[in-house]
């Protein structure tokens, strides 16, 4: 440490090369944490406690498919089952049918299964009151600027209103948002409406529920009380397929795309680029000091301490650009969010990624250094000052 | 006096860069061929423009002296050019994929207000009603190639994945969907018999779901079914599987009604007035389309998202590469800044040098864009990936690389090395030469 000024001096030795290089590093970074933060929220999503204490009893033949509603109080009866809720699509669309929203219709005891989701109390009050309350997610709020009391139409996609056409129309009675940002694009982006309005107002649902949510007592038991939720219905017509609610999420996922796939040969490209333009720019920057090195050894420095500036320079070259990336990337991200209003959610730079990040700078900041220091390690006095 | 004259200049230069790079990205190839056979014609013709091709010649017959650090540049330009064609890759094979599902002369219908065919809902009675339509094409025993379809989402175990299970879109139909859609045809086996319970996969879903062999049973819901056939049509069709609707009605409870009709039409010109017919209908609340129209607007979403991500993240890049350019392309100039000094000492004039650092740059650039392009095409065409569209089931398809994403990325790395040439190409030119011709 006692030599930092030194490297710090060595590090600018050529201010223009070193904010080239440092630039270069920056826009590496910043690709990092917006991609990280977009691989972070997809893998978080359901993984929270919560998550894991849901299990999800959907159609087994198919997601679209309904549910009886008389399974529900033989769910409740099934061991390790503490409280049972439901929920059903409603395929809500704003102004457009092709702006389409998350909309579900949802039991009275919904947000009893759902602590993440933070609503107050005289919302709640609110909600249960009214039968065409609605109750909507904070960032949801902010796309359409709607607010507590606005009405508000929508058209389902799939269900038809008591008067045969598609047109709804609610009442928003609370916004809510989700508990420390957790799952804040999926959570803060929902449209919940009453089931009950819902049933009887459509002709087509019948009293059927598109799937069930029940919290288990004991996480560890989890497996047996779904098996058991799924021998309920086995053989009839009706065959459910219930899952914790973090592999119901991960499934689905994967089937959307295969995000890891992506952002990591992106990154895989990304890291290789800088990779090499920051080693090259380190040789460079050792070449040229090839007599001061010299020097340095011949007024008594040790080769391992050139070695360890060398690599010192070089992993501070990479963390300086890599932090100052990665900031760009925690306010870039969510300016860019609120720029394309709520349609892009990007996540902030979560501390997953920050570690990571730094690891990375670490890393990479030693495997460039490594090369250039190994040479000013070997450095042959009288050759280096002679200039051979 | 000269801090002013190096501000002035600076920003001279910024709006030559900003000017160039527009003009690159603007100019049809035919106005940048003929700027490209100018600056020929110039460098043969006056005598500046000679002294900038020898300058050149020179640069370019050292290259192998600095393949080092050339090769930082030419590697640098390829992965971001690399890396922005097989994005754009993957949202031009989607969007081939679902555009080419459709086409002019067939029209799909839908309940009024539906986004997709899976919150289509169409009874019995407005079924017949469309297929009665005068625009729609007869078969030899004057039968309307009209077929009612039902589209479900089956969930089906994901082929390589233990245990796992995806959504696949199972498509109920008519026997007369084969003459409706003429491009399908049965590589494998045979097709369903109405009435039984079988199933013709598509090879794209072959691919993505176990057990869909020809010969296989296997069960959906409380019933089996036994695979049949596999079928290809190089469209999107090719990630559903086939099979008798009145069957799938009677599995998924769906009575008398399907979610669409697909219909041939006598001739493309006769939408408007199929459209306008099933309009005139006080029976019916239901929306026509074209099936080119329709897939292309289920297609649009989807890419347009691809296109941002590619755009942006190949921006990104494109950002970091031309600083890797800008700091190798000034140590070459600062490496060569006697050979240079030289040079103008012995009468070359500035200009040429700047042509020459350029045209050097340009070079590299163009072989790296070159290179990232090959290298996606070589990775990723025909990569097949696959998604969840149309709200029910996967949907797979393939990477493709065009020339066109080829043109597209050789452009960028230009534009890139353009970037990244200007200002040490500048800056050799104004060193001083007493100072240049002074340096190690």
């Amino acid at each position: 440490m006692k030599y930092m000024h030194l490297v710090w001096a060595a590090l600018f030795r050529r201010k223009t090369r070193t904010f080239l290089t440092l630039a270069s590093i920056m826009a590496a970074f910043l690709l990092f944490g917006l991609l990280d933060g977009i691989r972070t929220t997809f893998s978080q999503l359901g993984q929270n406690a919560d998550g894991a204490q849901r299990l999800q009893t959907g159609s087994k033949l198919s997601f679209i498919e309904t549910l009886p509603l008389s399974l529900r109080t033989r769910i409740v009866q099934v061991d390790n089952i503490e409280a049972v809720t439901w929920a059903n699509w409603f395929g809500g669309a704003y102004q457009n049918p092709r702006n389409q929203i998350f909309s579900f219709a949802v039991a009275d005891n919904y947000l009893d299964l759902y602590p993440e989701i933070e609503v107050s109390a005289e919302a709640r009050d609110a909600f249960a009151r009214t039968r065409t309350g609605a109750l909507v997610g904070q960032a949801l709020a902010n796309r359409f600027d709607w607010k507590v009391g606005d009405r508000v139409p929508l058209q389902s996609t799939i269900f038809p209103n008591a008067d045969g056409t598609l047109n709804w129309e609610f009442e928003i009675v609370g916004i809510f948002r989700a508990r420390d940002g957790e799952e804040s694009g999926f959570t803060d982006g929902l449209f919940l409406l009453r089931y009950d309005y819902f049933a009887e107002s459509t002709p087509y649902v019948d009293g059927d529920v598109g799937w069930y949510v029940s919290r288990v007592r004991d996480v560890r038991q989890a497996d047996a009380a779904a098996k058991a939720i799924d021998a309920l219905s086995a053989n009839s017509p009706n065959e459910t397929k219930t899952m914790t609610e973090q592999a119901a999420f991960a499934s689905q996922l994967k089937q959307m795309a295969d995000i890891g796939l992506i952002v990591g040969s992106i990154m895989g490209a990304v890291f290789f680029t800088l990779l090499l333009l920051t080693g090259n720019t380190m040789a460079q920057a050792v070449r040229e000091r090839t007599s001061e090195l010299a020097v340095l050894k011949t007024i008594g420095f040790s080769s391992t301490s050139v070695l360890l500036m060398v690599l010192a320079e070089s992993v501070l070259l990479v963390v300086l650009g890599g932090v100052l990336g990665l900031g760009l990337a925690a306010i870039a991200g969510p300016a860019l969010g609120q720029g394309s209003g709520g349609v892009l959610n990007l996540p902030p730079v979560g501390l997953e990624s920050w570690l990571l990040g730094l690891g990375l700078m670490v890393a990479i900041g030693l495997l460039v250094g490594a090369l250039p220091a190994l040479r000013g390690m070997r450095l042959n006095i009288v050759d280096a000052l002679a200039g051979r | 006096m000269s801090k002013i004259k190096s501000l002035l200049s600076g920003l001279l230069l910024s709006i030559v860069v900003v000017a160039g790079v527009a003009a690159w990205i603007l100019l049809p190839w035919q106005a940048l061929l003929a700027v490209a056979a100018l600056l020929v014609a110039w460098m043969l013709a006056t005598r500046s423009g000679r002294q900038a091709g020898s300058v050149t010649h020179v640069g370019i017959s050292t290259l192998p002296q600095r393949l080092g650090a050339s090769s930082v540049v030419v590697i640098g330009i390829a992965g971001v050019v690399g890396v922005l064609v097989a994005l754009l890759a993957m949202a031009e094979g989607y969007r081939q994929t679902v555009a080419a599902t459709g086409n002019e002369d067939t029209a799909i219908v839908l309940r009024g207000g539906s986004a997709a065919e899976v919150m289509s809902v169409m009874e019995r009675e407005a079924l017949l009603a469309v297929s009665q339509a005068p625009e729609i094409a007869r078969d030899a025993d004057n039968r309307p190639l009209a077929s009612s379809e039902i589209v479900v989402a089956a969930n089906l175990p994901l082929r390589g994945a233990a245990d796992e299970d995806g959504s696949v879109q199972l498509r109920g139909v008519d026997p007369v969907a084969w003459e409706v859609r003429p491009g399908m045809r049965i590589v494998e086996g045979r097709t369903f018999e109405s009435g039984r319970r079988e199933l013709v996969v598509g090879q794209g879903a072959r691919r993505q779901f176990a057990g869909l062999d020809p010969g296989n049973e296997l069960r959906l819901g409380s019933d089996v079914w036994t695979v049949v056939g596999v079928f290809a049509s190089g469209d999107a069709l090719e990630s559903e599987v086939w099979a008798d609707a009145g069957i799938i009605a009677t599995t998924y409870r769906r009575g008398s009604s399907r979610n669409s009709i697909t219909a041939r039409l006598t001739s493309p010109d006769a939408f408007s007035a199929f459209k306008a017919t099933l309009q005139a209908d006080p029976r019916l609340k239901v929306e026509a389309d074209t099936t080119a129209e329709y897939f292309s607007r289920q297609s649009e979403g989807m890419t347009k998202v691809l296109r941002i991500i590619g755009i942006v993240v190949g921006s990104i890049m494109a950002v970091g590469a031309v600083f890797g350019a800008l700091n190798t392309m000034f140590a070459t100039v600062a490496a060569r800044a006697r050979e240079i000094a030289t040079l103008r000492a012995i009468g070359f004039r500035g200009l040429p040098v700047v042509v020459a650092v350029m045209l050097e740059t340009m070079l590299l650039a163009a072989i790296g864009g070159a290179l990232g392009g090959l290298i996606a095409w070589l990775v990723f065409n025909g990569y097949t990936a696959s998604t969840l569209a149309g709200g029910v089931g996967q949907l797979t398809f393939e990477f493709r690389v065009t020339p066109q994403l080829l043109w597209d990325g050789l452009k960028w790395a230009l534009a890139i090395g353009f970037v990244g040439g200007l200002f040490p190409a500048v800056r050799a030119a104004r060193l001083p030469v007493t100072d240049a011709l002074r340096a190690a």
